[in-house]
């Protein structure tokens, strides 16, 4: 029994390449964020279409929503692009964006070049609701239950998979 | 031409490792003198290869040859020289083949510096260091060859990423992989020692330097990241735990540790197993840290490009490398036995108490890097543990360590007594005690665990002079000089790098206590006032630089009207990428910085109009570099002991005799 113990070592190794050739397997930009679970990070900011007028995840209490982080700078999001114009067509659920550190004449042009899926979006004009998020690359996108709770992160483009296996039927269960 | 020599070179040097790993072992276990001297001589050429391939991948880069598809991903024509030689090791494979290229450095150092050990355990340790090669070279050859060609070739590259276009990211990398891989060297000479069955007292004088050396080349290597990251990510802060960090810090841990066994298996010949043990360790480590950055099993702020085949590479390698030392290490070391008895209340125990905390530490730091991983492996509910998991845990480990690097030194080997141990320190308790309850006062705000924390510092700072003072005291010598210089350069070593974590602990602690973090509009022109300094915005201008467009802020520092400093905060947007990248203006002082960066202009396409400017004061914050640059010299100091270099004349004697010789030395 005691010769053992010389074998700790190894076990404790031989257990952690398991994980680790697990972990090989998965998708890290899966990222768990410390935010799920809890309410979204309040913000009132305007409209990018409608300067004048503001939004918050209080006016939003009561519906499930997506808030989808973009920015005309962003490569990646005009490959999520397609996929968020025929989520809207589809009136499943109401995505809101925000348009990340961006000049909003940009915004606004980037989206008549490219369609706009979303019910509103807001200018987060330099960054600070995006910290508030934890966001650390554009696009993410959050789903957000009746209680104003963020329930879902994904970061990185939306992708079909994405959608049709986490996102909907997450947002089905959670307008029941 | 010379990509296709770099390539070949590369061959090579792969060819050259095989032999170089393969027959001098078989020579170890043969008794076959003829194939063991093929050691040497094979891990010269093999890094003479390695150097080659380098310069070959160095030159492609300084040429602007984009026909290499590396060189045109990492680099551009508008690059500045220094940055694109820099570029060398900016990417994944660059800087793979910088890694393979320490490693040859640090084997070929090995055939100089240790002439004097049994041809044996030299070509033992020599062949363990070539096979540590021919997997690096593997890896560079199958899956991130450095000079695959892009055809046709690009007619400008993409350029370095602007993050790295940094004196500090020059030099940041060649230290932090000289510290990662000499940890080969402590790595080899154990399996050879467990290869050879002999794990004795000198074999820990043997890997004493070289493992002080890599750890003090990891130190800085640290501490340059840790301060890159403060002036270039423009957020002020030093250290995000995030696992890229995590992965350099984590053999920087079980280095220390090794450090401290390591002297109690050559001094007293204990922990022998341990010790072995912990050798083994830190060198994995410092692969894992290689598997986490290379393979993307997890994210980082650090976005390299990962690749699922190279991670399957690394894994399988590390299994073979670790799995292969571990069993070694299970089959042999319950024949090597603990070796050494000593009492409860001793050096040895403090030491035994000093390895298992810092094994707690980095088992903290490894636990919250995988965390995430573990989870989802078990598809259980992801969850992240950030800053604050490492915030609370680690300093909870590190205050009983911190406290008994004041006592290690002092007590005596084998047995000390608590009441002597008392009188001696009760002077160094009392004025640490008062001074760390006073301090947190003049400084503003008292908070009770700044005060802690200053205790500690102080702790270690009075402790080290009463035993300085007792050293002085018993010394036989006439005259301060002599007795100072009675003292071995490795007991100087000692004291200065425990000086240096205490100096890093007031960094720690006064700029997490005491820091002021202010983001304001400014109009050009406008003050403002932060914790007694007046900030003054005279607006920016912009200028060209030599691969970007930037816009340089002006912003001027007074304290009391009386203008101390003017600082150009930069924001640059470059050329070749698009990419924007803040540089922030620090006016440095000893006693803290002053930390302005520009955000964005707050009036849309009006640069001459408000701007959000960030000010930062960090008190003391240089302490936390300066206290890391302090434990570095400490190291470097040790080695130059003449102990080390005395070996080549007592190789004769037995083992069991240098060690009674260091011990009464000491």
């Amino acid at each position: 029994m005691k010769a053992l113990r010389w074998t700790i070592p190894f076990g404790i190794f031989v257990v952690l390449v398991t994980f680790l050739w697990v972990g090989l397997s998965r998708d890290p930009r899966e990222v768990p964020s410390p935010l799920i679970g809890k309410p979204a990070p309040a913000f009132r900011l305007s409209k990018l279409q409608a300067p004048g007028e503001t939004l918050g995840p209080a006016d939003l209490k009561g519906s499930v929503w997506l808030l989808n982080v973009w920015a005309s700078w962003c490569v990646s999001c005009r490959v999520e692009h397609p996929l968020l114009v025929q989520l809207a067509q589809e009136n499943i659920v109401a995505v809101y964006g925000l348009d990340y550190k961006d000049k909003p004449d940009d915004g606004r042009e980037w989206l008549a070049q490219h369609g706009n899926p979303y019910t509103a979006s807001i200018v987060d004009r330099d960054g600070r609701v995006g910290i508030d998020y934890g966001v650390y690359g554009v696009p993410e996108t959050f789903v957000i239950d009746k209680m104003g709770v963020i329930r879902y992160k994904q970061i990185g483009p939306l992708t079909d998979e994405a959608l049709q296996d986490q996102i909907l039927p997450l947002v089905r269960q959670l307008q029941q | 031409m010379i990509p296709e020599l770099g390539h070949f070179a590369l061959i090579l040097a792969l060819l050259v490792a095989i032999v170089q790993s393969t027959l001098p072992l078989a020579g170890a276990a043969l008794g076959a003198p003829r194939l063991m001297a093929l050691a040497r001589p094979a891990a010269r050429v093999q890094c003479f290869m390695v150097v080659l391939a380098f310069v070959c991948l160095a030159t492609a880069f300084a040429g602007n040859d984009f026909s290499v598809q590396n060189v045109a991903a990492n680099s551009n024509s508008q690059l500045p020289l220094q940055y694109r030689i820099a570029a060398t090791w900016g990417s994944h494979e660059g800087s793979l083949l910088l890694w393979t290229l320490m490693l040859g450095v640090w084997t070929c150092a090995v055939t100089l510096f240790s002439r004097h050990l049994p041809p044996a355990f030299l070509a033992r340790v020599i062949s363990v260091m070539g096979l540590v090669s021919v997997g690096f070279l593997l890896f560079l050859l199958l899956t991130s060859d450095p000079f695959d060609r892009l055809v046709p070739a690009a007619a400008e590259g993409r350029d370095l990423n602007p993050l790295l276009q940094d004196p500090g990211m020059v030099i940041h990398p060649p230290m932090l992989y000289m510290g990662y891989v000499g940890f080969s060297v402590a790595f080899a000479f154990a399996i050879a020692a467990l290869l050879g069955g002999r794990l004795d007292a000198t074999w820990a004088r043997w890997s004493r330097p070289w493992t002080t050396v890599a750890w003090s080349f990891l130190t800085i290597g640290i501490a340059l990241g840790s301060g890159w990251a403060y002036y270039t990510l423009g957020w002020g802060g030093w250290w995000f735990w995030d696992p890229v960090e995590n992965a350099s810090f984590m053999p920087w841990l079980t280095g220390t540790a090794l450090i401290h066994s390591l002297a109690v298996t050559e001094k007293r010949g204990a922990f022998k197993s341990w010790t072995v043990l912990l050798a083994i360790v830190a060198f994995s480590l410092s692969l894992l840290g290689t598997f986490l950055v290379r393979s993307g099993v997890l994210t980082s702020v650090h976005a390299f490009a990962t690749d699922p085949a190279r991670g399957v590479f690394i894994l399988t390698f590390l299994a073979l490398v670790v799995g292969g030392s571990l069993a070694l290490f299970a089959y042999r070391a319950s024949k090597v036995g603990l070796g050494g008895v000593f009492g409860v209340v001793s050096r040895e125990s403090a030491l035994l108490a000093n390895n298992i905390l810092l094994i707690v530490a980095m088992a903290t730091v490894l636990l919250g890097t995988l965390y995430p991983l573990f989870l989802d492996a078990l598809h259980l509910n992801k969850q992240s543990v950030g800053q604050p998991y490492f915030d609370l845990v680690f300093p909870m480990v590190m205050a009983p360590l911190v406290f008994l690097m004041g006592i290690g030194p002092i007590a005596r080997w084998s047995h000390a007594a608590l009441p002597d141990l008392w009188t001696r320190l009760r002077w160094a308790f009392g004025v640490a005690l008062a001074v760390a309850l006073v301090l947190p006062f003049t400084l503003g705000r008292w908070s009770p665990w700044v005060a802690a924390a200053l205790f500690f510092a102080l702790w270690i700072a009075t402790s080290s002079v009463v035993n300085l003072g007792a050293r002085l005291a018993h010394s036989h010598r006439s005259g301060l000089l002599a007795k100072l210089a009675a003292n071995s350069p490795s007991y100087y070593g000692m004291l200065l790098a425990h000086l240096g974590v205490a100096v890093f602990i007031v960094g720690v602690t006064l700029v997490k206590g005491y820091e002021v973090e202010q983001d304001v509009a400014l109009q050009p022109g406008q003050n403002v006032a932060v914790g007694g300094y007046e900030f003054r915005f005279l607006g920016v201008h912009p200028g060209p630089g030599p691969n970007y467009r930037a816009v340089t802020g002006t912003v001027e520092v007074r304290r009391d009207g009386r203008l101390l400093e003017t600082l150009h905060p930069e924001k640059r947007i470059y050329n070749a990428s698009g990419q924007t990248m803040t540089i922030a203006a620090i006016d440095v002082g000893v006693l803290g910085d002053r930390y302005v960066s520009l955000g964005e202009p707050l009036a849309d396409d009006n640069p001459s109009g408000p701007w959000a400017v960030r000010i930062y004061l960090k008190p003391f914050i240089d302490w936390i570099w300066g206290g890391a640059l302090l434990m570095a010299c400490g190291g470097l100091i040790a080695v130059t002991d003449r102990r080390y270099r005395l070996v080549v004349r007592r190789r004769s004697a037995s083992a069991l005799a240098g060690a009674a010789v260091a011990a009464s030395a000491d």
